[in-house]
C-alpha cells in the first residue's frame, strides 16, 4: 500500500544518500596515519633491499609496493569511496596496459631465464 | 534546534547542487575525463616502464643499475613525494570544508615538495652524467632517462598547476565548483605518485 509517508520516507533516503555521497569518509587525522603507515612500508622495501632474502624478495617487494599503490588509488584518490563508474574508467586502462605489456614483455622472452 | 535539524539535509543537497551534476550520467564530467586520462596515462607510463624492464640489462660493464643507483638518496625523494601526496589531500579535505586558507597552504606545501623532488632527480641526472651515464650511452640508460625523464616532467607540469590553482583561489577565478577543482588537481598529482611508487621498486630496489 502506496501512502504520502511513504514517498515522503523516499525522498528523506535519497537526500541522506546524496548528502552522503559529499561528507568526508576520512577525518584529516586518518590519512595522516595512513601516510605513516606508507612511509613505514617504504623504510621497509628499503631495508629488504639491503638484506639477503632469497627467493621471497621479490615477491616481497611487489606485495609491498601493492599495497602501496591500493592504498594510494582507493584512500588518496577517494576511489573506494567515489562513483564506480571512475574506477571502472581507471581500471581498465590499468589492466588493459598490464595485458599489452605482459604480452609485449613475453614476446620478447623477457621471462624467461 | 529542531530548526537547525530540519534544515541540514537541505544544505547538504545544496552544496551537491553547486557540483553541477546535472548530466546524462549524473556524476561530474570533468572528473570522468580526468579518470579517463589517468586511465590513459597508464599506458603512456606501462609502455616506459615495460621498456626499461626490456633493456635495464643492456648496459656496459662498468656503467649498470648496480653501479650508478643512490639508493639512500631516491628512498629520500621517494619520502618527499608520499608526503606531498598528503599534503595534497590535506588540501582537498580544506576546500571541500571551503576553507581557502588553509587549501592554499596545503597546495603551496604540495608544490614545494614536488619542486624538492624534481630538484633531486636534476640532481640525481647531473651525479649519472658526469659519472658518464648519458643519454645515448647505452639501451638501459636511454630507456631508464626517458621512463624517469617523462615522469620528471608529469611532476613539473603538476606543480604549475598546483601553482596556478593558488593564483586562481586567491584571485577568486575558479568557476564553478572549487573543491572540485581541487579534488581533481589531487587526483593528478596522486597520479603522478602512484607511477612513483611503481618505479621506485621496479626500477631502484628489484636488481637488473
Amino acid at each position: 500500500m502506496s501512502t504520502d509517508t511513504d514517498s515522503d520516507n523516499e525522498i528523506d533516503d535519497t537526500d541522506i544518500r546524496i548528502a552522503d555521497d559529499h561528507v568526508d569518509h576520512w577525518t584529516d587525522l586518518q590519512f595522516v596515519y595512513l601516510a605513516i603507515g606508507l612511509a613505514v612500508i617504504t623504510a621497509m622495501e628499503v631495508a629488504a633491499s639491503y638484506m639477503d632474502l632469497g627467493p621471497i624478495f621479490i615477491p616481497l617487494l611487489i606485495t609491498l609496493m601493492l599495497i602501496k599503490f591500493f592504498a594510494v588509488v582507493l584512500f588518496f584518490m577517494h576511489l573506494r569511496f567515489d562513483n564506480r563508474w571512475f574506477s571502472i574508467l581507471f581500471y581498465m586502462g590499468m589492466f588493459l596496459a598490464i595485458a599489452v605489456y605482459t604480452v609485449a614483455l613475453f614476446t620478447f622472452k623477457f621471462f624467461i631465464g | 534546534m529542531a530548526d537547525t535539524a530540519v534544515h541540514a539535509p537541505l544544505e547538504h543537497h545544496e552544496d551537491h547542487a553547486d557540483g553541477v551534476h546535472n548530466t546524462s550520467t549524473g556524476l561530474s564530467n570533468n572528473k570522468l575525463a580526468m579518470w579517463l586520462f589517468l586511465g590513459s596515462e597508464c599506458l603512456l607510463f606501462g609502455g616506459l616502464i615495460s621498456t626499461y624492464m626490456l633493456y635495464r640489462g643492456r648496459h656496459t660493464e662498468n656503467l649498470g643499475p648496480d653501479q650508478v643507483w643512490d639508493i639512500p638518496f631516491t628512498s629520500a625523494s621517494s619520502f618527499v613525494l608520499l608526503m606531498s601526496s598528503l599534503t595534497m589531500v590535506l588540501a582537498v579535505t580544506a576546500a571541500k570544508r571551503h576553507d581557502d586558507r588553509r587549501t592554499n597552504i596545503w597546495l603551496v606545501v604540495t608544490a614545494v615538495l614536488g619542486s624538492l623532488f624534481v630538484a633531486g632527480q636534476m640532481y640525481e641526472f647531473t651525479t649519472f652524467y658526469r659519472e658518464g651515464l648519458g643519454y645515448t650511452t647505452s639501451l638501459f640508460s636511454s630507456s631508464f632517462y626517458t621512463l624517469t625523464g617523462f615522469h620528471g616532467v608529469h611532476v613539473t607540469v603538476g606543480v604549475i598547476i598546483l601553482l596556478a590553482t593558488v593564483g586562481m583561489i586567491l584571485k577568486n577565478r575558479v568557476t564553478g565548483n572549487k573543491a572540485e577543482a581541487v579534488e581533481l588537481v589531487g587526483l593528478y598529482w596522486h597520479f603522478v605518485d602512484i607511477v612513483w611508487i611503481l618505479i621506485f621498486t621496479l626500477v631502484y630496489l628489484i636488481p637488473a
